[in-house]
């Protein structure tokens, strides 16, 4: 649980969140690094955004502590906390300057006025947005407001830096950008960014780890590779990438065993006749039932001779003769692939 | 005439037919007529009546109303009680609006129907009440029970304003302040307020253009004071100088509307800056 190397930025130590009935966080334990990146992945109601909002101080666990570098923060009114949020939408001041709202937490804490310009100045150079300092927030584009959002919480130097969904307002080009320069400010900076988010492939793409919510309790705690190859629940194969998820009948025409399981699509291999199939591979038959061409690769639905049916992608290589909807294939793939999992 | 006329074509070049037009015309002038005849016949000879049309123009009744010590008592008065009550209604109003925006708690809605109430209520309702409440507390009629009386509904009207605009504005910027470093106080000051700003003077204004002509309140709480609305009708039921009251009601009608207009103006600028920020 605890980290190997480094210090432990924030902590959770038995923390819960109940709302009457609703166990928004149901005794959680985890930490979080000094300096990592940290994503809280899960979908809506699973209780990652207010894990978020017990570390700023808006919500108050009902039992348990969280930590942050080593004070117990119960009790704690946000503006009394070393952490800085960047909402998710936005939350600038309409009535300020871009400026104004970079320089808010600076003249809130009485930093002179000719300092915190130029501190602000500095802050919206380093998101790119240096000039845009006497404009109103009105008129930005999102990604720009993103930006000053983003400056305004970073020029406090926090502790620790809190994202809540903040890329989820964006379009998709502009979202993949933000996503690469999140994670290079985060490099250059060196404050821990928690990041909670729904979307699988940017948790997968910015952290260092990632911590995978549902109905208030964590699935998975680890390392993105490590989330996607070896999922430790089938709620987590089946939300973090896409998953071929074997139970009951299938999971015993496929291998043999009642067990669930789950294999990626990308691991099967497919043949149109026995030939190239290695002896200690595991195999499966069937039809195929439709066929999705992707560009980069084609997705083939298989239904499984002995009952279920599985997905395979083919990554488009070379252009070859493919097989037909409706012909028998013969699939396989090594049994280090395969993921099972405990009832 | 009106089955002859292809409506799917007028309303498509969004032109309305001769019919609604004169309609509206006619609702305007309705409206708008006796007000210019209340402006005409301040500038009328006869004193006595008000003939149509009148025997002569003069501005001889400026002079006479500029002469009437009771006129300017009068005006002087209303403007002080207007302004006492916009004051008190900017303050209560905007706590008001703060606690029921900011807060949960059981009886809310009978609160909220609470501070409406007296601008629903006829007032001639509110005026007895309030009467008979000062007259059990043995308080004294004066200017200072004129001003409770008009707070009553001033205060609603600045809480309207004032709820709309925190309605609209997101509930992040207050935890965004907080999240800054900002304590609740700070907060108000910095965020609150300001965002209110534009929202609190409409409302003001409208305040004071409710209580500077209001009358049927002011002639329950009121003692010897006249307000300038109850000077006018004091005036009205005398048989000389009647066009001193349309003197007066030309000053009524400038010092309602102008800050009227200016409320308008207020709140349709930032209501294009809430709409292009979202």
């Amino acid at each position: 649980m605890t980290s190997s190397s480094g210090a432990t930025a924030v902590s959770f130590q038995n923390v819960s969140r109940h709302y009457g009935a609703v166990k928004a966080v149901d005794d959680v334990n985890f930490d979080i690094r000094d300096g990592e990146f940290f994503a809280m992945l899960g979908p809506s109601g699973s209780g990652k955004t207010t894990c978020l909002r017990l570390i700023a101080g808006f919500e108050q666990p009902t039992a348990g502590h969280v930590v942050v570098h080593g004070v117990n923060m119960n009790g704690v009114p946000p503006y009394d906390r070393d952490v800085n949020t960047v909402f998710q939408d936005y939350a600038l001041f309409p009535h300020m300057t871009v400026l104004d709202n970079v320089a808010y937490g600076l003249m809130i804490r009485k930093v002179p006025v000719a300092q915190r310009r130029q501190q602000a100045e500095e802050m919206l150079e380093m998101v790119a947005l240096g000039g845009f300092g006497g404009r109103k927030p009105s008129q930005l584009s999102g990604g720009q407001r993103q930006r000053v959002a983003l400056a305004r919480a970073l020029v406090n130097h926090p502790k620790v830096l809190l994202l809540d969904e903040p890329l989820g307002a964006l379009d998709l080009k502009l979202r993949e950008q933000m996503q690469v320069e999140l994670k290079a400010i985060q490099r250059r900076v060196g404050i821990t960014f928690v990041y909670v988010t729904h979307d699988q492939g940017e948790a997968l793409s910015m952290s260092d780890r990632v911590a995978v919510f549902n109905q208030g309790k964590i699935e998975q705690l680890a390392s993105p590779i490590e989330l996607y190859e070896k999922p430790a629940t089938t709620f987590v194969a089946g939300f973090v990438g896409i998953s071929n998820l074997l139970e009951g009948a299938a999971a015993r025409a496929a291998t043999g065993a009642e067990q669930a399981c789950s294999i990626r699509p990308e691991k099967i291999h497919l043949e149109r006749s026995d030939a190239a199939i290695p002896a200690d591979a595991m195999t499966a038959r069937g039809r195929v039932s439709s066929i999705l061409y992707l560009g980069a690769n084609t997705r083939y639905e298989v239904a499984l001779e002995g009952g279920g049916e599985l997905t395979v992608t083919l990554q488009n290589r070379e252009a070859h003769a493919e097989p037909a909807e409706g012909e028998t294939v013969q699939l396989w793939w090594e049994a280090r692939h395969l993921m099972r999992f405990a009832q | 005439m009106r089955s002859k006329a292809s409506p799917v074509s007028d309303r498509s070049k969004g032109q309305a037919g001769w019919g609604l037009k004169s309609a509206a015309w006619f609702g305007v002038l309705y409206l708008n007529l006796p007000i210019l005849f209340i402006i005409l016949y301040g500038f009328t000879t006869d004193d006595a009546s008000y003939s149509f049309p009148p025997p002569g123009l003069t501005t001889q009744w400026f002079a006479v109303t500029w002469a009437r010590a009771d006129f300017w008592e009068a005006l002087w008065l209303s403007v002080q009680v207007a302004f006492a009550s916009m004051l008190i209604a900017m303050v209560l109003g905007t706590f008001a609006a703060a606690a029921m925006y900011r807060f949960k708690f059981f009886g809310k809605e009978a609160v909220t129907l609470l501070i409406l109430l007296p601008i629903a209520l006829p007032g001639i309702v509110t005026g007895i009440s309030l009467r008979s409440a000062f007259s059990l507390g043995d308080v004294p009629f004066s200017y200072f029970t004129i001003v409770l009386g008009h707070a009553t509904f001033c205060i609603v009207v600045v809480y309207n304003n004032a709820i709309a605009r925190l309605r609209r504005s997101s509930p992040a910027l207050i935890e965004a302040s907080m999240d800054l470093g900002a304590d609740t106080f700070q907060t108000f000051r910095h965020v609150i307020l300001p965002n209110l700003a534009t929202a609190l003077l409409a409302g003001g204004m409208l305040a004071f253009a409710l209580s500077f002509d209001e009358i049927i309140v002011t002639t329950f709480t009121a003692g010897q004071q006249e307000t300038l609305p109850i000077w006018m009708f004091g005036e009205l039921s005398r048989p000389r100088q009647r066009p001193v009251t349309n003197v007066a009601a030309i000053f009524v009608m400038i010092i309602t509307f102008v800050p009227i207009l200016a409320a308008y103006y207020l709140t349709r600028d930032t209501d294009d800056v809430a709409g292009s920020g979202k």
